[in-house]
């Protein structure tokens, strides 16, 4: 597959001499020609210098020429990162933020071949406002809740602690490195020390994010990294400012230090109750999508960017709030959306975090390659060591005090990743190159590179085989089963009540409390009515019967073979069965009808149609009664539309003794691949999930309008 | 808290209870204070009443589960070594004191919290999770949130999940294996959370 890599590596190349080529318009233009017909001279035009004729090939290049080259930036590093995928062993060995730093690297240094002048770098704006944002939503929103809360003491910790310990210690240390060697780095202050301690200290969540997401470790030491990565920017900010500030004034006073300690806790709760707000506007907002789902996920991502923006102008963590939005909205929105919407939610978040953080690090790579690198042996070596040594022993310390009030300890091992995987990335790189100037700046920028060089190449290679060396704890791949999720729940409600008995006010009671309030307050103000109703019992157990029956490749093979069920298939249902069956594997290969974004309003009828249908009450056919619950139960089941419309509609919903009600449920059934299975078990489980498959699919919706419509003709 | 020695002599039995339980004496003291403060009428036992009557337990959709956990079957009162004994089961793994080398299984361990988990589902003792026990458990829980086919159909894909030997009920056994998929790691609280996976795991 390692050829498969060489053709679009190729293609990048081709790309490479466009980017080369194409900002030639920063050479002077040689003379003023006569703009004739409205056309600007560029130097790539081809068009004949002929006043008043018309001209019948030109090239404009002016004119698209910002959009042209963002489009060629994010094509080149799609291009490579597809090539990489392609390529065989090789993602096993390297990770993928080193191989599109080397290709941001060749293309920088083909860009500085070709024009002799440093190739544009990631300017700090971009970087903060546009490649972020998007890769801590998807962070944000995929963030499994549940372990962060539980960890949230031990993350908070190793955040904030952890970072002032290693800001003040590389700071201080580099300060004394600087007096040593006070021949070369003499003008070196102490105050800029600190400042670049404070950027070079913070773990960056990108970098940490594309690493630890190939390599599974167990979900514990993961949330543990990440978290960290995510909540140290709050500290990170202020100490950055803070620092930055001070250099600015005369003269700093203890008081100033003290202001200073405020503001981070300022930044930090400022940025979560930014987050909080619009995450709830959002949710508010995503109860009313009902009549206009195309545009559902528009306001997930504009309500997160605004919060993103807000906090940035307000000084406040703009990642904090980035990230609370995300969270807090999640549920709500999940329950107030169609499941299509849902789908382009995660779709888009995935799609666009992987897009930036692609183009961050090929940008990097670029980006190194610069006019004037200052170079100084002692400073890169020193910040270098002195990383690696602050960070190891923070850990250790902080881990020591943390795990006597820790119910899972975290072990040695645990604590060797945490460390090694402190990993450097790009938002040092933007925050260097914000310092106002003074001398010794390129050096702060080389020294920067450097080190996050270092980290992603060395510590992003090795620490896979360190973890298979050590045995870390990886994480299970088993999906979550419902007998799971029912002991957890009773788990829960268990230690509340075992809390209460022991008159204790601990975590179990405050979450018990905050469950109970987002039961009677939140959930009911923020999620559309008829969606209210959704345990987390019924979540999984519905999740489990969708991803079934879309076939995921991920699930595991059932744990169970499929149980004989107590009741047999009456003839009828089979002869229903058979003939829905014959029919329907005609229709499976029809075309599906082009997706315009007016078919999704048939899911806004289902409104009116759903108050009806869970009043009626089942008269002791199992089938029947799983299949007029699941339609209830779906909210975007598209075949409502249909239904309404036929009189034959509310023999789906109601109970009629007649073996056609098994119709509406075993089509789809058989819109998976595959006969329907005769033991009833089986068929009563693809009866179940096909209502969930239904709107997932577009054939089988089809499908079942033919199958009602056929029915109805007989 | 007023002198130790001296509050503990009010609790019968200190010693014994801290080395069965391996509590120490400072929570097995706050422990007889908590008691002494539900037993309203002063007579040395609890009855189900003093436990209905604190707050958060009523709303509690297990609450009733939980308060019959304490009681032993035919039981009717609970006197506090009882009550210790119980809630010795949420005792972290990690603080096993040293016993003088008793080959018994502590009061904490894994399986003994998983039986008690188990012992909450089944409450006819008999040894097995059957489909109407769970079930009750289920209703319990999701209270009017579900219909009665989606309670069935949940349950019925629990016991699909678990039933190895296809009895249509889930043992004890059935019941461990199942949990071992899961770990959900907690951090600790001051007393003791129930944890049925090992912390290392």
């Amino acid at each position: 597959m390692a050829a498969l890599w060489t053709p679009s590596l190729l293609l990048s190349a081709c790309l490479l001499g466009c980017l080369g080529l194409t900002p030639l318009t920063e050479l002077p233009q040689p003379h003023n020609q006569p703009t004739s017909l409205g056309f600007n001279s560029s130097d790539g035009s081809l068009f004949v210098d002929v006043p008043m004729a018309l001209r019948v090939f030109s090239v404009d290049y002016h004119h698209v020429q910002a959009p042209f080259e963002i489009v060629l930036w994010i094509m080149l590093a799609s291009l490579a990162k597809l090539g990489f995928h392609w390529s065989g062993r090789v993602p096993a060995v390297v990770p993928e933020s080193c191989l599109l730093i080397m290709v941001g690297l060749l293309v920088g240094g083909v860009i500085y071949g070709v024009r002799h002048s440093a190739p544009p770098t990631l300017s700090a704006d971009a970087f903060f406002l546009f490649l972020l944002p998007p890769i801590v939503l998807d962070a944000g929103y995929f963030l499994p809740g549940r372990l962060f809360f539980e960890n949230l003491g031990t993350i908070l910790w190793y955040a904030v602690l952890g970072t002032l310990w290693n800001v003040l210690g590389i700071g201080l240390s580099l300060y004394g490195v600087c007096v040593l060697a006070q021949s070369s780095l003499g003008d070196v202050s102490l105050l800029h020390c600190l400042l670049f301690g404070s950027l070079i200290a913070a773990v960056d969540p990108v970098a940490v994010l594309s690493v630890f997401q190939e390599m599974h470790v167990n979900e514990q030491l993961h949330i543990l990294v990440f978290g960290e990565s995510l909540l140290n920017d709050a500290v990170t900010v202020v100490l950055y400012k803070l620092f930055e500030s001070f250099l600015r004034l005369p003269s700093v006073s203890g008081l100033d230090v003290l202001l200073g300690g405020c503001r981070v806790v300022v930044v930090g709760l400022g940025g979560l109750f930014v987050g909080l707000f619009f995450g709830l506007v959002a949710a508010l907002t995503s109860r009313f999508t009902s009549r206009a789902q195309v545009i559902a996920p528009l306001f997930v991502f504009l309500y997160s960017y605004l919060s993103y923006l807000t906090s940035e102008m307000l000084h406040l963590s703009g990642i904090m709030a980035i990230v609370t939005c995300a969270v807090t909205m999640k549920q709500y929105v999940e329950a107030n959306v169609s499941e299509r919407s849902n789908t382009s939610i995660q779709y888009f978040l995935k799609m666009w975090s992987s897009v930036s953080e692609t183009l961050i690090f090929i940008f990097l790579g670029v980006s190194t390659i610069q006019d004037v690198h200052m170079w100084s042996w002692p400073f890169v070596c020193s910040t270098l060591l002195l990383c690696l040594v602050w960070r190891a022993t923070g850990v250790l310390l902080l881990t020591a005090v943390v795990n006597k009030l820790r119910r899972n300890a975290v072990t040695f091992r645990d604590q060797f990743i945490i460390a090694y995987g402190g990993l450097r990335g790009a938002i040092c790189f933007s925050l260097v190159f914000l310092i106002d100037d003074f001398p010794k700046k390129r050096l702060f920028i080389t020294t920067t590179i450097v080190v996050i060089l270092f980290t992603v190449f060395v510590q992003g290679m090795t620490i896979k085989p360190l973890v298979e060396l050590l045995d870390v704890k990886r994480k299970k791949r088993a999906l979550p089963t419902v007998s799971e999720e029912i002991h957890s729940r009773l788990i829960d409600l268990l230690l509340a009540g075992i809390e209460d008995v022991v008159g204790y006010w601990g975590q179990h009671y405050w979450k018990d409390k905050f469950e109970q309030f987002n039961r009677k307050y939140l959930r009911r103000f923020l999620i559309r009515e008829d969606h209210q109703a959704r345990s987390s019992i019924l979540r999984v157990y519905q999740e489990l019967e969708r991803r079934e029956q879309r076939g995921d490749e991920e699930a595991p093979p059932p744990l169970v073979d499929p149980r004989s069920h107590s009741r047999p298939l009456l003839p009828e249902e089979m002869d229903s069965i058979r003939r829905i069956l014959s029919r329907n594997l005609q229709n499976f290969n029809n075309k599906t009808p082009a997706y315009s974004r007016h078919t999704l309003h048939q899911d806004a009828t289902i409104d009116k149609t759903r108050r009806p249908l869970h009043i009626q009450q089942s008269l002791g056919y199992t089938y029947n009664t799983i299949t007029h619950w699941s339609q209830r139960e779906t909210e975007f089941d598209g075949s409502h539309r249909v239904r309404t419309g036929l009189s034959r509609s509310h023999t789906v919903c109601s109970i009629s003794p007649r073996p056609t009600l098994q119709d509406s449920s075993v089509p789809a059934a058989s819109a998976q691949a595959g006969p329907v299975d005769p033991k009833s078990s089986a068929a009563r489980e693809d009866q179940v999930s096909p209502q969930h498959q239904v709107p997932v699919g577009r054939a089988p919706k089809k499908q079942l309008s033919f199958v009602l419509e056929n029915e109805k003709q007989q | 808290m007023g002198s130790s020695s001296s509050s503990m002599d009010h609790i019968p039995n200190a010693e014994e209870l801290m080395q069965e339980t391996g509590f120490s004496a400072a929570h097995l003291l706050r422990l007889y204070e908590r008691f002494e403060f539900l037993d309203k009428d002063q007579t040395g036992e609890l009855r189900p009443e003093d436990f209905g009557a604190i707050g958060g337990l009523a709303l509690n959709p297990i609450g009733d589960r939980i308060i019959s956990a304490f009681f032993s079957p035919g039981q009717e009162t609970v006197d506090f070594p009882s009550f210790v004994r119980v809630l010795a089961h949420f005792r972290p793994n990690g603080t096993n004191r040293t016993r003088n080398g008793t080959q018994q299984e502590p009061v904490n361990s894994r399986t003994r919290k998983l039986k008690f988990a188990f012992q909450l589902y089944d409450q006819d003792r008999d040894g097995k999770i059957s489909r109407a026990e769970l079930l009750q458990v289920l209703r319990a829980m999701l209270g009017i949130q579900v219909t009665e086919e989606q309670l069935q159909s949940i349950a019925e894909r629990a016991i699909q999940e678990a039933d190895l030997d296809r009895d249509d009920a889930i043992s004890f056994d059935e019941f461990k294996k199942v949990q071992q998929v899961s770990p959900h790691p907690q951090t600790p609280t001051k007393e003791t959370p129930l944890h049925p996976t090992e912390g290392g795991r």
